[in-house]
Formats: structure tokens, C-alpha cells, sequence
């Protein structure tokens, strides 16, 4: 196994193989026995009722439950081979391979151009031309650039909400990471900028493998490559978006998808 | 057909439509005892202040402020008074700034939140409440006695900054808990450690609470008296200090020892005054940069 996650392998084309992952809340069970592969450049979307276990699944990826006190985990997850629980990898290293965008936009109070540049920031790039060249890089992949060239230095704050959001994509990209884990990106914006969003992620795909929490079952179908359906913190499907959504294999996964419930 | 069938929409319950009346009322009523309450501390606040600005008239001028010290009501002004208040907070300012966040950083941000925490917690919020003689005696027992510090700026520039300590501190843990969570979030997402959090994100986001709550307790510190009698600060310095080893005078001291003097030397009520303009000009300077500050900062949120 490597010391240092940042010198992985990648060019396997399974992303993330996790097995066995169990995840408790103090006493209470979140997550029961997930196994999962995702793969590269793909778009994987992580569909379910609420409390299903979406949101901890995902933000188990980049280990972000670690902040959450009392959480218990128990089995593996394989970043492209390597267990992202093993007492040599460090979060924050796992954290700038897989960058992360939260369900409401939370842009810093800073300008938008500090916003974009402050992950290259803390990892120590110094230099202002490059770190203009990284920001202009990571709007232009956001679709952002054109919206917002002129007032870089303006303050985040005073972009629309759907902008505030794709801010924080491009801040995610800024770090150059492999994979986007969008935790219900699109549920607090307009039809829209949802639907600028899903173009942007279908675009991104390319270049990331993307991980998506959605509520929204068009959204789900529409966007995603791969469908994992959740419920009570287990996985009941898990397949081919096409085949999750046209021939489920399991009865409550149907009812779901037809909003029989949920 | 009388009004309380009229608006009874088939209801089987009657509600006693005349209650609106009576409620409306007794908001009238209630809105007139806060009236009075915030009319009678105006009114003590006036009279106060016109008590002491009318005594100070023809004592208060520049000379008053640069003159030194001395037992002539005429030839005497508070010029080592002010140097004294303004060596205090040299000390002051930076000590309570500095251990006050830095308290407050571990309380919140890495302290688990356990027993111990809560405890301390509690604590510092009731030290906060513990009279300032107490302090004074702390003072007088360690830093005077104990370091042997005297009765110098040092001695009582440590003492004023513990008794401000807790303020700075409570202000600056509930300016940094009310730091949104998914800012912190957004920061952890990117691979940033914990100090790289704190240092980009928290305390910029937390700074104008904080200044709030420092400036608030500089405040504190200057107008404080009983502490620095304990201390046994001298009032009568004719010689300007120059180190923080040197013995001093401040504000507040000079006023009490005035005012303790007038049987024998009746002008010296006008001195007391007139220290006290300067007293409350000073702190009606920092409480508005406080507000100055705070307002400035919150627009760009």
C-alpha cells in the first residue's frame, strides 16, 4: 500500500470500491453492510427518502463524518485501492483528491476571486499570476468566467444563488481534484440554475468522476450514469441509470421511483 | 340580535369577541410603562451628566490636560493621569486580546465537548461576575507581592487585563460559535486543517465580535477604580512615568482621590468633574469605534 495517497494509481477505472461500510450514530445504525464500486468519469447518482443514509454515505467518501462527534465506522473503502481508513492516509490529503459541494451554496465572505483561489491558497501557491490562472481555469470549467470576469473582486455575496453554487464548483476544482462528491447541489436553487448545473455536470464528467446526492428523480434519470437507490442506510439497487429506472429489481425501489412514497 | 351571535359563524364555541378590546388596552397600558422606564434612566443620565458638565465649566480646557499634577487646584492637571490610563492599556490590550481569543479558540474549536469544557465554560462566564476588589486583592497578593511588581504599570496593567479577561473571552466564544457551520464545512471540504480553517475562515468571519467585545472590555479597564486602590496606586505622581516598572496614576484614581479630598479643598469637586468629562469622553469614543467597527464589518455579510 502507498504511504501517501496523493501518488495513487489512477488510472484503474474503479474510483472507489468500498466494502462492507457500516457507519453508526452512537447507538444508531446509519449505514448497514454498503458495497459499491464507482467508477471513473462516470456520474453516479445517490437516490432515496430522507434519512436514508444519502448524505452520510457520501460525505463517508471524503471522510467528512469525521468532524460529526461519536460516529463509528467499520469496513473498507477503497480509494483506487487503497483504504481511505488506514491510520497513514490523512483526511485533509484524501479531501484535495476529492472535492466536495454542499446542498446549500456557502461561499466564503470573501471576494469571488478568494473564494476560487483559496484552496491553491492553502496549499501554498503564492505566486498572483498563477493563482489568476487557476482561478480564470476553474470558472471557465464552472461556466462561470463570463458571468463574473469583470468582478472578480466584488464579494460573493452578491451573486444569485445559482451562481453562489457553481462559485463553489469552481472552488472545488480550484484544488484539482479526480472526484466531485455534489451533495443535493441543486435542491435549494430555481429550476433554472438547476438545469445550468446538470449541463455543467454532464460536461464535467470528462474530467471528474462525480458522485451525486439527489432528491429529484428526473434529475437522477436525466443526469446520472449509474443509479444507487438507499433505503434505511442500505443499498436495495444498484445498477445501469437506464435499467434502475425502467426495470427495477426490487418492488420498493419502484414504488420510490414512481413516487409511490418518499 | 346582539354582536356576539352577529360574528358567531355557526361556531358551537363563543369566543368573547370584547377581549379585543381589553388586549388592545392593556398594550397601551404596557407600552406606557416602557415608555416611563426608558424615560426615567434618560432623565437620570441628564441630570448626571449636566451635574458634572456644569461643575467642570472654566476647569476643563487644555492646560487642565497638559499640565502635571500637582496639590494647587489651580496649577493642577491630569496629564499623568492620561499617560497613566494610556500605559495601562499598552498592557491591556494586547495581554486580554491575545489569551482572550486564544481561550476562546480552544474552548470552541478543539476542546471536545466534555465535562472539563462545560466547566470551564461556566467558570469563565462567572469570573466574569466576580467584584473587581477581588481581583484587585489577586493582584496585590501576586503580582505586587509575590513578582514583586509594586505598585507599578505592570502590576496593574496584569491585574485590569485578568479582570477583563473573561469578557474578551465570553465575547470572543460566542463570536467564533456564530460562525456558520458550513463555512467551516466548505474550508474541511477542501483538505484545509483545522488552523487553516480558524485562521482564513473563523476569525475573519468572528473578528468584528471579537473587536465588539474587546473594545467593550478596554472600556471596563479604564473606568475601573477599586482594583488599582488595592493596588495602592499612588495619586499624588509629579514625576511622569516612562517604563512599565515605574509607578503610576490613572483616571479613575484621580478622580476617587479628589473627591475623597473636597472636605478639605472644595475645588477639587471641580478638578473631579472635569476628569470625569474626559473619563466619559473617552469611553463614549471606544463604545462608538465599537459600533463603528462592528457595523463596517457586518455590511459584508
Amino acid at each position: 500500500m502507498n504511504d501517501n495517497i496523493s501518488k495513487v494509481d489512477t488510472s484503474t477505472d474503479i474510483v472507489y470500491d468500498v466494502q462492507g461500510l457500516n457507519l453508526w450514530y452512537g447507538d444508531k445504525q446509519a449505514l448497514q453492510d454498503i458495497n459499491m464500486k464507482i467508477s471513473k468519469n462516470k456520474i453516479t447518482a445517490i437516490i432515496g427518502p430522507s434519512g436514508c443514509g444519502k448524505s452520510t454515505f457520501i460525505k463517508t467518501l471524503n471522510r467528512m463524518t469525521e468532524n460529526i462527534p461519536e460516529v463509528r465506522t467499520s469496513g473498507k473503502i477503497l480509494y483506487y485501492g487503497d483504504d481511505i481508513f488506514a491510520p497513514n492516509v490523512r483526511a485533509e490529503e484524501l479531501r484535495s483528491r476529492v472535492g466536495m459541494v454542499f446542498q446549500k451554496p456557502n461561499p466564503f465572505p470573501k471576494s469571488i476571486y478568494e473564494n476560487v483561489v483559496y484552496g491553491p491558497k492553502i496549499y501554498g501557491i503564492k505566486n498572483k499570476k498563477l493563482l489568476m490562472e487557476i482561478a480564470e481555469e476553474s470558472l471557465r470549467r464552472a461556466a462561470l468566467w463570463d458571468e463574473v470576469k469583470d468582478r472578480l473582486q466584488e464579494n460573493a455575496y452578491g451573486l444569485s444563488g445559482g451562481q453562489q453554487q457553481r462559485l463553489c464548483i469552481a472552488r472545488a476544482l480550484a484544488v484539482q481534484p479526480d472526484v466531485l462528491l455534489l451533495d443535493e447541489a441543486t435542491s435549494a436553487l430555481d429550476p433554472i440554475s438547476t438545469s445550468k448545473i446538470e449541463d455543467l455536470v454532464l460536461e464535467l464528467k470528462k474530467d471528474y468522476t462525480i458522485v451525486m446526492v439527489t432528491h429529484n428523480m428526473q434529475q437522477a434519470a436525466r443526469v446520472s450514469d449509474i443509479t444507487a437507490f438507499f433505503l434505511l442506510g442500505e443499498v436495495l439497487e444498484f445498477g445501469e441509470t437506464e435499467s434502475v429506472f425502467t426495470a427495477p429489481q426490487d418492488k420498493r425501489t419502484e414504488d420510490y421511483i414512481t413516487g409511490r412514497f418518499g | 340580535m346582539d354582536e356576539n351571535v352577529k360574528w358567531n359563524h355557526g361556531f358551537k364555541i363563543d369566543i368573547d369577541k370584547h377581549r379585543v378590546s381589553k388586549r388592545v388596552n392593556l398594550n397601551n397600558r404596557v407600552k406606557n410603562i416602557f415608555a416611563f422606564s426608558t424615560l426615567l434612566v434618560m432623565v437620570v443620565l441628564v441630570v448626571l451628566l449636566y451635574d458634572i458638565i456644569r461643575e467642570s465649566i472654566g476647569w476643563l480646557n487644555w492646560e487642565f490636560l497638559m499640565k502635571n499634577l500637582s496639590i494647587f487646584p489651580e496649577k493642577a492637571g491630569i496629564r499623568g493621569a492620561i499617560l497613566g490610563t494610556l500605559y495601562l492599556m499598552v498592557i491591556v490590550i494586547p495581554v486580554t486580546l491575545i489569551l482572550g481569543v486564544a481561550t476562546a479558540i480552544f474552548i470552541e474549536e478543539y476542546a471536545k465537548d466534555g465535562l472539563l469544557q462545560r466547566m470551564i465554560r461556566v467558570n469563565i462566564s462567572n469570573l466574569a461576575s466576580v467584584p473587581s476588589v477581588i481581583f484587585g486583592l489577586l493582584g496585590l497578593t501576586f503580582f505586587s507581592r509575590a513578582l514583586g511588581l509594586g505598585s507599578s504599570i505592570l502590576a496593574g496593567g496584569l491585574t485590569m487585563s485578568l479582570l477583563v479577561l473573561p469578557i474578551v473571552v465570553v465575547a470572543a466564544q460566542e463570536a467564533i460559535r456564530a460562525v456558520p457551520m458550513f463555512l467551516r464545512e466548505a474550508s474541511y471540504g477542501m483538505g484545509a486543517d483545522k488552523w487553516t480553517t480558524i485562521w482564513r475562515v473563523v476569525l475573519p468571519v468572528a473578528l468584528p465580535g471579537i473587536l465588539t467585545g474587546g473594545i467593550l472590555a478596554i472600556s471596563r479597564a479604564i473606568g475601573e477604580t477599586a482594583p488599582l486602590v488595592v493596588l495602592g496606586i499612588p495619586t499624588l505622581i509629579m514625576k511622569i512615568p516612562t517604563t512599565l516598572m515605574d509607578d503610576f496614576t490613572a483616571l479613575p484614581i484621580q478622580i476617587y482621590y479628589w473627591t475623597l479630598d473636597t472636605v478639605l479643598t472644595p475645588e477639587y469637586a471641580y478638578l473631579a468633574a472635569a476628569t470625569i468629562v474626559v473619563l466619559l469622553i473617552t469611553l463614549f469614543l471606544l463604545n462608538f469605534s465599537a459600533i463603528i467597527i462592528r457595523n463596517k464589518f457586518q455590511k459584508k455579510l
